[in-house]
């Protein structure tokens, strides 16, 4: 069984994000990039596959800029086979990578696509089940465990009153949460032998992915500051404001 | 121009984050259908009906709904899309599933978690975790939003008597199939409509300690929440985890024990009227978004205050 994974290449989650002073987006200038989190739990995901037998392949895709060539480098590091970038030096929208997974999906034969369910820049949560929409092919968002079996896959899926479990045919499509696994790191040796391993490189052209642009970012601002208030002493004093001052309880 | 809004319900009764979003809703235009989906919900569709500015409801019951499967629920959504120019939902984990399915389907682009309406096509969303706020235009003929609730009050849930039409349920896709269920099992308010939120992080130790949480949550009528750092600990399940990648809320009252602040769960709560924090490191960043910060041990002031409310 063949398997894509998606990487996005993404500010790295423990940099502070700044606002560009002219307010049209976020600062990434000399700003320490990563893969995406949830994309890193998806690589892992499907390299725990492989170990157990299950896939037979595992191909690291991103839609992004040429830079993205280093998150796709480290996907292989991990264990990925190969890599494919499919290149745009345009913010690519959800609907837009849909497109282009699909037809991957559909010239690679995978029978099991993995996920992040967001990325932690846009934070949109929507590019697996735009796929599985695409392809008429059923999804597993969120999920916390997945188990293939013959014909099908089981995901447990992170919903609001806890856990859900589904059964999928496949073809299917899987997206991540933070508790499906713990991420390896990357080994030296691993890395080096990363360098040899294919990467091809892609346009929304070659593969015949209209591009349009659906939503329009207009501007982008810090969020209002919320005031710290005041340091208490006591319970007898927080109690106090709680209920005189603040007339919560 | 006319809007379609997915309720969200428990089965038997209307979620409050249905009225944010119909506020939202509201705000966009006045020609207002709400569509409740699921397997025997006709309490829920009636209760949609008295919503104030809710023009027509439309009921879809059948077994296909029962379990919110994405790949029914959209194909329901689809079946009536062609009649509005806005599709809405409150953000929650039917909607994050079902919603983009729809917005591929109609070729269109989707505002997830919108905080603001400026216009029927421009918006506000929070982008990297909320550290920042993105003004977006749709360009599309048809805008698939989803809500996020706590940035709108919630509109008034009588004054309306709209009629209640029905709607065939799609057939099962056959692709996808529910197994089980793992609900966690609680007297207490659901975290996204609690008036009051009793929240423990890495600090309260174990699982067994969150009994002390409990306890004050009881007093006060409180739900209890946790932070992604209690949940990785395993000492609660994920379902109450406040934060980015948790649940996003805005009680009247937020108390945290033992959280240290991470922007993470900050994204979560800190649009709450009143915060309290409670710690032993004074440099806390949660100190920084509190109106009332006390440093100390949570074990000696959580008892404290329990016996004194």
């Amino acid at each position: 069984m063949k398997v894509l994974v998606g990487v996005k290449r993404v500010i790295d989650y423990n940099v502070k994000v700044r606002v560009k002073s002219d307010n049209t987006d976020v600062d990434l200038s000399n700003t320490k990039m990563a893969i995406n989190p949830f994309c890193e739990i998806a690589v892992e995901e499907a390299i725990r596959l492989k170990e157990a037998g299950i896939a037979t392949e595992v191909i690291a895709v991103s839609v992004g800029s040429s830079a993205s060539q280093e998150q796709l480098r480290t996907a292989m590091a991990l264990g990925a086979d190969r890599a494919i970038l499919v290149e745009t030096e345009d913010t690519a929208e959800p609907l837009t990578v849909a497109k282009t997974f699909a037809k991957l999906m559909a010239d690679e034969g995978a029978e099991l696509v993995i996920l992040g369910k967001q990325s932690i820049d846009s934070d949109n949560n929507q590019v697996g089940q735009m796929l599985a929409a695409l392809t008429k092919r059923p999804q597993g968002t969120f999920a916390s465990n997945v188990s293939v079996e013959s014909g099908h896959v089981a995901v447990t899926r992170e919903i609001d009153g806890g856990l859900r479990t589904v059964k999928l045919a496949l073809p299917a499509i899987v997206t991540t949460d933070l508790r499906l696994n713990e991420p390896r790191f990357a080994k030296l040796p691993d890395i080096m032998k990363a360098k040899r391993k294919p990467l091809e490189t892609k346009t929304f052209a070659d593969l015949g992915v209209e591009v349009k642009q659906h939503i329009q970012l207009d501007k982008v601002e810090a969020p209002a500051a919320r005031q710290g208030g005041v340091k208490v002493g006591s319970v007898d004093e927080l109690i106090q404001k709680l209920k005189d001052e603040a007339k919560v309880i | 121009m006319a809007t379609l809004l997915i309720a969200e319900h428990n089965g038997t009764e209307l979620a409050p984050a249905t009225l944010s979003a119909l506020t939202a809703a509201q705000q966009v235009g006045s020609d207002i259908t709400v569509l409740v989906a699921g397997a025997n919900v006709k309490a829920v569709a009636d209760a949609a009906a008295q919503c104030s500015g809710v023009g027509k409801v439309l009921l879809a019951e059948g077994d296909s709904l029962a379990y919110d499967l994405a790949e029914n629920l959209s194909e329901l959504i689809l079946s009536v899309a062609g009649d509005y120019s806005h599709i809405m939902a409150p953000s929650n984990s039917v909607s994050k599933d079902a919603m983009p399915r729809v917005a591929a389907l109609l070729d269109v682009g989707q505002l997830s978690d919108i905080t603001a309406v400026l216009s029927d096509v421009q918006f506000q969303r929070p982008i990297y975790a909320g550290n920042a706020i993105a003004t977006v235009t749709s360009n599309d003929a048809v805008k698939v939003i989803t809500v996020r609730a706590a940035a709108f009050d919630k509109a008034a849930a009588t004054g309306g008597s709209a009629a209640v039409e029905t709607l065939a349920a799609p057939a099962d896709s056959g692709l996808s199939s529910w197994v089980n269920d793992e609900l966690t099992q609680s007297e207490r308010p659901e975290l996204t409509a609690a008036e009051r939120i009793v929240s423990g992080g890495r600090g309260v130790g174990s699982g067994e300690n969150f009994a002390l949480l409990e306890a004050l949550a009881d007093k006060l009528g409180a739900a209890v929440g946790a932070s992604r750092a209690a949940v990785d600990s395993g000492f609660v399940p994920n379902d109450m985890q406040v934060g980015q990648t948790g649940k996003i809320v805005a009680p009247s009252l937020y108390m945290a024990f033992g959280i240290s602040g991470a922007i993470q769960h900050l994204a979560g709560m800190k649009d709450s009227k009143v915060i309290v924090a409670v710690n032993k490191d004074e440099e806390a960043p949660i100190f920084q978004v509190a109106d009332y910060g006390l440093v100390g041990d949570l074990f000696d002031v959580l008892p404290e205050l329990t016996e004194k409310l």
